[in-house]
Formats: C-alpha cells, structure tokens, sequence
C-alpha cells in the first residue's frame, strides 16, 4: 500500500499541496498544521488511515503482472494468483518510470547517472559537481538539495512553470483551488494534449512555506544553463535560449497572478487576502554558459530530473496511441468496463492532486456502473 | 468587433498543422541553396527549389544573393558578409512569428521593427586566439512594435515568436552538419 511513497521517493521530499488541502473523501485534515506539507512517511500513514476507514478489500504485497480482455472483462494475472472481473480501474499513475532523453548515451561513463527515482539524498552521490537537468519541481528541489549539501551545481532547463509559493499571503495552491483554476474541465481546455503535458510547478513544501524559484536557486549559488541540447565528444551542450524559456514562465505566472487578483476582486474576497504582490523577472547570467566538459572530473553525476511516464508494460489491452500514452476520454478508456484515474489533467486540473481524486473516481464510476 | 488583418491565413496554418499530425512523412522538407565561387571571397548562392508535402516544390523565382567581405576585411565588399545572412534570417523569422502569433490572437498590428546586432570577435576566424570562437559571442534583437495591445501581450507575442522559430532554435541549439566533397 502506498508502495511509490514508502519506496520511490527521495528522503527529502514532502507534498506540494498543503495539509488542509490534502484530502480524501470523507477524510480531512485534522492534525495541528494545517499551512504545512506532508512528507512521504506522513503521506504513507494518511493512505493507511484512508484504507482502514474505507475498508476497501486491498490485496497488499500484490504485483499485478498483466491484464488481458477475457469474456465479459478482463483476466488479471498477480503474484498472488489470477482475477477475473467485469470492471477494471487503472490506478497505477503517471510516475512510475523515469524518462531520460536518448542523448545520455553520450554521457563519459565516468559521471554517474541517476534519476529521481534512485536518488535518495546529496550523501548517494559520488563528489563533485552535479548537472541537474529538468526545471520542474523535482529539478528545483533537488538542485536547491545538492547546493545546501556544498556541492557545486548546474541547472539546465528548458521551459518552466514558474510560482511563488505564497501569493499575497496565501498558499498559491489556494489561489488555485478557491479561484477555480483547478476546476476547469478537460472539455474546457485549448489545448489539451499540451495541458496534460505540463511540467510540474516550480514549488517545494517546507515548513517555512518558502518560494523555490529560479531567483532563489540563484541565490544559493546555482550556476542556470539552457536546455540540454546535446551531448558531443563528451561535452554538454546548452541552449541559447535561457533568456526566452524565462521570460515565457515570468509572463504566464504574471497572467496565472492577475486572473487570481481579477477573481478576489470580482468576488468581494480582497479582504480574506494580503495586498496584490509583484515578484521580480527572473534574472538571468549576462552570458549563459553554452557547454560543460563532462569529461574533466568537475562534473562527478548528473541528475536526470527530466520527467516520468506511466508504466503500462503489463497492459494487454490495446488502448495506448503511438506514443505510449493512454487514449481516454475523460478517464473513460475505449476498452469496454475500463477507466482510469490519477493522470494529469484526467478530468480536471487538480486531476493529480490527492484532493482531485474525489470529483474524477465519482464521474468514472458512474460511467462504469452504467 | 472589428476583424484583425495582419495578412497572415492563420486558418491555412491551423488546417496544415491538423494535417500534418496524422502524416508526418508529408512534414518532411527539404530547402535547399546552391552556391558558386565568383572570385576572391566573393560568392553567391542561389535559391529556386525546396522539397515538401511528398513532392518536389518550387518558389514563384529564383533568389540569387551575393556573399562578400567588407573592405576593412581587404575585400571586394560585393555584398553582405556570410554571417550577416544569420542576422537576416533571425528578423525575418521572429517577425514572422510575431505577425502569425498577433494574428492568432486577434491582435493588430500598425508596425513591427527590429534591430539585430550580432557580437562577433574576429580574433577567432584570424585564429589570433585559439579561445576566441569563430560565431557571434551573442546576438541581441530589439523590437519596436506599435500594436492594438498592452505592452505585457507585446511581450507574449515577442516570446511566443522566439518559441516557435526556425532559425532561432538553430541558432541558439547544436545542430550536426555534414560537409562532404562530391
């Protein structure tokens, strides 16, 4: 139970979402710090909590090993013995396997790799400097980690979701919830493909609810780089295009901010939150580094903090596209008697979010009951 | 409302990019340029043909343009410099960009003007300082755009221009080139 969290994880890690935010049906919050985040082991107990109550009939220690269509619904085969059923839920979320690009093949095989899901903490690591790549949350955490840890680090990103972690005093994820940007439809978006395929944000949970952006990265002696575009005869090479990722995540968080301000006006809430805040642009070198030498010691590992995909190999249901993703609609999968739950942007924007499940396992129940 | 005309068929765009999702293979181009030695380090190349949506294609007339060093360089100066060609390619792209991005969101556009100006130490093609590269240090563009819009979608348009632009993506990342002798 809770397997990713208890053992998928690095130590560090807590959730993005505040406490009081963190929520399952029928199970709120009640602990003494509402404003903070949870970390992995906490997050364990709250999953636990949530199984007791509901009493749902859970096979622990259980791998499913493949599901195939049988008659009438699907054979599921485990580690403890075969399933028949007529419905079936994948749950099994968005971040079981790590993505590393293609051009890692080119790292000297003196640097040491490892991705999130390996990593555990700074001490794991061989000396020396560590090239963090990927500017999601994940990225900015342990970048911020691995410089606090005095070690030397480089960060190549490309494009970025940039938020403070509080805005005129209030969580950002509060905004987030409160205004409704967290409510819109997956029927509602532009671009829908592009929406599920966000980064996370640039957040971090701490007790002292700080802001983790690239301008504090900076302040702790991070050297940012472009994206990493390359890896030739041994060395890394950079996008010129830092100034331009930046300025695109400056201008979307100063947008994301202004429909936050619109809505408390709107909504006669002015008086429930801190006066309206402007955050700096964020700063960038006057000349970006374009390459690093992997092959002269001064880089001992690099983290690849470049995203993660669902793992579907025990799937023998033919409902992936060509790129290995899920085809659904809404969580409803063109399989018959098979839905999903979990994955970004499912039905909602807080889709993800433990608080998001509620609304999105009602919608695809029904449909499976139907 | 009034209807927003920067000349740019968006819906042409839109259309081929629900096309092309379906039939990468027809995504495939090729352009293509010939060039030919004139004398000194004068050249020109010539464009006329390019390769796309399956078939060999052609523009409306052949483009002849004219390479040649400046006479602080002791040259002939018969046209701009190679790397100067860079700089044309940049503007023309990001503005581009920016009358397709305005276009898009319904923004109207009275003028666009840029400037582009490229650093380049020559200490690196003279190989007077094995450190010094040969390609600009850096490029800098500066827009002056005159637009039904606030100065923050101003902004917005500009980077979205960035984003989605041919030559600034291989300028400002590695691309593998091959040179061979026929």
């Amino acid at each position: 139970m809770a397997n990713s969290w208890r053992r998928e994880r690095w130590d560090s890690l807590r959730l993005l979402t505040p406490n009081w935010l963190s929520r399952l049906p029928g199970q709120d919050y009640d602990g003494p710090d509402p404003d903070g985040y949870m970390t992995t082991g906490e997050v364990v107990d709250f999953i636990e909590r949530f199984a007791l109550a509901s009493r749902a009939p859970v096979r622990t220690g259980t791998e499913v090993t493949s599901v195939r269509p049988a008659d009438g619904g699907y054979h599921v085969a485990t580690s403890q013995g075969d399933l028949l059923c007529r419905g079936l839920v994948l749950a099994s979320g968005a971040c079981n396997l790590p993505v590393v690009p293609e051009l890692s093949a080119g790292v000297p095989a003196a640097v040491t790799q490892v991705t999130p899901l390996d990593y555990r903490g700074p001490g794991e690591l061989p000396d020396g400097g560590v090239l963090v790549v990927g500017g999601s949350a994940t990225g900015v955490q342990l970048a911020a980690e691995l410089r606090r840890s005095g070690r030397p680090v480089t960060l190549a990103l490309g494009e970025h979701v940039r938020l403070p972690r509080l805005y005129r005093k209030r969580d950002v994820l509060w905004w987030m919830d409160a205004s409704g940007v967290w409510d819109q439809r997956y029927d509602e978006i532009d671009d829908l493909n592009r929406a599920r395929r966000l980064p996370s944000p640039q957040l971090v949970g701490t007790p002292e609810r700080s802001t983790l952006d690239l301008n504090a990265l900076t302040e702790l002696g991070v050297e940012l780089v472009g994206r990493l575009a390359m890896v030739r005869d041994g060395v890394a090479l950079f996008s010129g295009g830092l100034r331009n990722v930046c300025s695109l995540a400056d201008l979307k968080m100063r947008r994301l901010l202004a429909t936050f301000d619109e809505w408390a006006r709107a909504g006669g809430r002015e008086d429930e939150v801190g006066p309206p805040e402007e955050f700096p642009p964020t700063v960038v070198p006057a000349a970006p580094r374009l390459s690093l030498d992997l092959r002269r010691g001064e880089i001992g590992s690099i983290v690849w903090a470049t995203g993660y995909r669902p793992d579907y190999r025990w799937l023998d249901v033919p409902v992936l596209d060509e790129k290995g993703r899920l085809r659904h609609e809404g969580g409803v999968v063109d399989a018959p008697g098979l839905v999903a739950l979990g994955l970004p942007m499912l039905r909602r924007r807080r889709s993800t979010f433990i608080n998001g499940i509620e609304d999105d396992a009602r919608a695809v129940i029904d449909h499976l009951v139907r | 409302m009034t209807t927003v005309d920067n000349g740019v068929n968006v819906q042409a765009l839109l259309d081929a990019r629900e096309a092309l999702k379906g039939a990468p293979e027809a995504a495939q181009f090729t352009w293509k340029a010939t060039a030919k030695w004139e004398n000194g380090v004068h050249s020109t190349a010539t464009i006329k043909n390019f390769f796309g949506l399956g078939a060999e294609q052609s523009h409306k007339q052949e483009t002849v343009f004219t390479a040649d060093h400046p006479e602080v360089f002791a040259a002939e100066d018969h046209g701009i410099t190679p790397i100067e060609y860079l700089l044309v390619g940049l503007a023309s792209c990001l503005t581009a960009g920016v009358a397709s991005v305005a276009q898009n969101r319904g923004i109207q556009l009275r003028s666009v003007e840029s400037t582009v100006e490229g650093n380049h130490d020559i200490r690196g093609i003279l190989g007077a300082d094995s450190d010094v590269r040969n390609g600009f240090n850096d490029v800098k563009v500066t827009f002056n755009i005159d637009a039904d819009a606030s100065k923050e979608e101003i902004e917005a348009l500009v980077a979205q221009s960035q984003k989605r632009s041919a030559v600034y993506d291989a300028l400002t990342n590695p691309t593998s080139v091959t040179v061979e002798v026929a």
